[in-house]
């Protein structure tokens, strides 16, 4: 028995749908990840499992239970959100306490459990404290014991990090994957930000224009993407797209890697121009332009020196590409 | 350096213009308040001049307090504005959260409908309303003059409250609702809260022409217990002898509640309690 189970849910705004039947499994203590472009329907999906946005057809489940015509409040969920959405008027412990009270639960086990929470958290010195007397980092973690108090089936994360800066959301990426470990809960996560999806997920599913694009490990996703899309989506910087044609190769196009690209001053196949060098220290970006092919990125670890506009000659490892056809459905 | 002594010589200039400007407005005020306090003799020969010993004079006080039930019309116009304003703002931002909130056929059109009275005079209505209130046994009384204003108030509440409620997080109003609070609930706890300052120029909008109308009073409430303080001044002035001092006693006697009520208001409006609740 799975803790989700989407089947063939379709969402629409008038004429305009942006939920195009998508179908999933999310297993119990899973921590899946939803991860695309911005109006890819991520967030909107999300809140259609939370009880948001109604289901315009197909069905939700979570655990056994049909939710669709479910109020939010009885989905036994929890969501945290990338503006917090802390209640102004109510102190830390208040908003964390409000879901259970509202459940009616006795006082002493509400107490209890804002204790655990607030222990995990390190939150306990701001229990008094008013939403507007926090930093942005303590009001995401009480947002997240918010969430950690109702020991709900499901959490729900909206971008959650998406308005910390980057060293707190180094910090706070790594305190959610504890919690998921500490917690062992099922988590269902959206970001736009594929370092997240990466590193925090059991399970990617790749959206793209209200459809799944490919559900699975982040290795997997990355190592053997169905299409060009999820190619191109997954991996930072971005996967080059050769023109397979110009190269005698099968397909449409050519998917290789930044990192699987070999450049030289005199041999491979692919004659090019520098355009433009980015030296981050452990490694070098090259920006090539080669001809049919467009801007080509070249990523070698350490420091090199090319000068712009530099003739250089590129060579894709024959053991890393992938071959697109005319669709960007992947060859095999 | 040069940059400094522009801005200081902006600043005095802003300050020149909004000095001016506020001492054109409190001109009227000021002149009715120390006309108040003197004889009749000494408004009509300098109406310009304060109150001195030989021109001191209360008898427009005395007038107003004794002659006429003053007391009962203050009591009258009180109740009258603080009953619409509290109906205006409560039905216009409910209107205005639908409105802002919940999506149906015809939200639109519904929100233009509602508007369409900041641009067509309730006056434009008076006989029909007179009818209505006949019929329903309602002339003479405040609960007239409260329903009239409520109608009158709704347009602009609804439309200025509903662009502020769009304004209002909507994470917030998702958390409440996963939290399982009520709808009611998250629109009196959460989001009422949050556009207080917009509820506050409303308030300040709908409350001057309510206190100040002669007309409805005039037509639905002319009887001796339902008169508004409006209406009672009108009693000094008659169509041969008007009674100055009597006029200007009851006009700035009539000023002090609205004051109250404005200071009130204009505290929220200057509450930062949005502060923290979204980044």
């Amino acid at each position: 028995m799975g803790a989700l189970t989407l089947s063939n849910v379709t969402k629409s705004f008038g004429a305009v749908e942006v939920i195009k039947g998508v179908d999933l499994e999310v297993a119990e203590g899973e921590f899946c990840v939803f991860v695309g472009p911005s109006g890819c329907g991520k967030s909107t999906l999300l809140r259609m499992i939370a009880g948001l946005e109604d289901v315009t057809s197909g069905e939700v489940k979570i655990g056994d239970r049909r939710v669709n015509d479910l109020a939010p409040a009885k989905r036994e969920i929890a969501m945290v959100f990338q503006s917090y959405a802390l209640y102004p008027h109510l102190t830390v412990e208040g908003n964390m306490g409000l879901a259970l009270k509202q459940a009616h639960v006795p006082k002493a086990e509400i107490a209890a459990s804002i204790g655990r929470a607030a222990d995990m958290l390190g939150l306990e010195p701001l229990l008094a404290r008013r939403p507007a007397e926090l930093s942005g980092g303590q009001r995401q973690r009480v947002a997240i014991g918010r969430a950690i108090v109702r020991t709900p089936k499901l959490f729900l994360f909206d971008e959650p990090l998406s308005n910390l800066d980057a060293a707190l959301r180094v910090q706070t990426r790594i305190e959610i994957a504890r919690l998921h470990r500490d917690l062992g809960a099922t988590m269902i996560y959206v970001t736009h930000d594929q370092i997240e999806a990466m590193t925090l997920a059991h399970k990617i599913v790749v959206l793209n224009a209200g459809r799944i694009e490919q559900v699975g490990a982040p290795m997997d996703v990355y190592n053997d993407p169905d299409n060009a899309f999820v190619a191109g989506f997954i991996g930072s910087p971005k996967m080059n797209f050769l023109d397979a044609a110009a190269l005698g190769q099968q397909g449409a196009s050519l998917g290789i890697r930044p990192e699987h690209l070999a450049i030289s001053r005199d041999q491979g196949p692919i004659a090019g121009t520098v355009s433009h060098i980015e030296k981050l220290g452990s490694e070098t970006l090259v920006y090539v332009h080669a001809e049919p092919h467009g801007l080509l990125t070249v990523r070698l670890f350490g420091e090199h020196d090319f000068a712009v506009n530099e003739a250089v000659r590129l060579t894709p490892d024959p053991a890393r590409t992938f071959h697109f056809d005319a669709s960007g459905k992947r060859l095999r | 350096m040069s940059q400094a002594r522009t801005s200081t010589r902006r600043t005095i200039a802003a300050h020149a213009v909004l000095i001016t400007y506020t001492l054109i407005a409190l001109f009227p005020v000021f002149v009715v308040v120390i006309n108040s306090f003197k004889s009749r003799k000494a408004i009509f020969s300098e109406p310009l001049a304060l109150p001195s010993a030989s021109t001191f004079d209360a008898v427009g006080y005395r007038t107003v307090l004794e002659q006429g039930d003053f007391l009962l019309y203050f009591q009258n116009s009180l109740t009258v504005t603080v009953a619409s304003l509290f109906f205006v703002l409560l039905f216009g931002a409910m209107a205005a959260f639908a409105l802002s909130e919940y999506r149906f056929r015809g939200n639109l059109l519904m929100g233009l409908y509602l508007a369409l009275g900041i641009m067509i005079p309730i006056r434009l209505g008076t006989v029909a309303i007179l009818q209505m209130m006949v019929a329903g046994g309602l002339v003479n009384t405040l609960t007239a003059l409260i329903l009239v204003y409520t109608a009158q108030g709704l347009p602009l509440a609804v439309f200025i409250l509903s662009e502020f409620m769009r304004g209002v997080s909507d994470d917030l109003k998702s958390a409440g609702r996963i939290d399982g609070l009520s709808e009611y609930r998250i629109f009196f706890t959460l989001v009422l809260p949050l556009i207080r300052p917009a509820m506050a120029t409303v308030a300040v909008f709908t409350m001057i022409p309510i206190w100040n109308d002669l007309w409805f009073p005039l037509i639905l409430a002319p009887a001796e217990s339902s008169k508004t303080v409006t209406l009672g001044s009108q009693v000094f002035i008659g169509q041969f002898v008007t009674n100055w001092n009597a006029v200007l006693a009851a006009l700035s006697l009539a000023i002090l509640p609205v004051l109250v009520l404005y200071l009130a208001f204009s505290r929220q409006l200057i509450r930062g309690i949005t502060a923290g609740a979204v980044k």
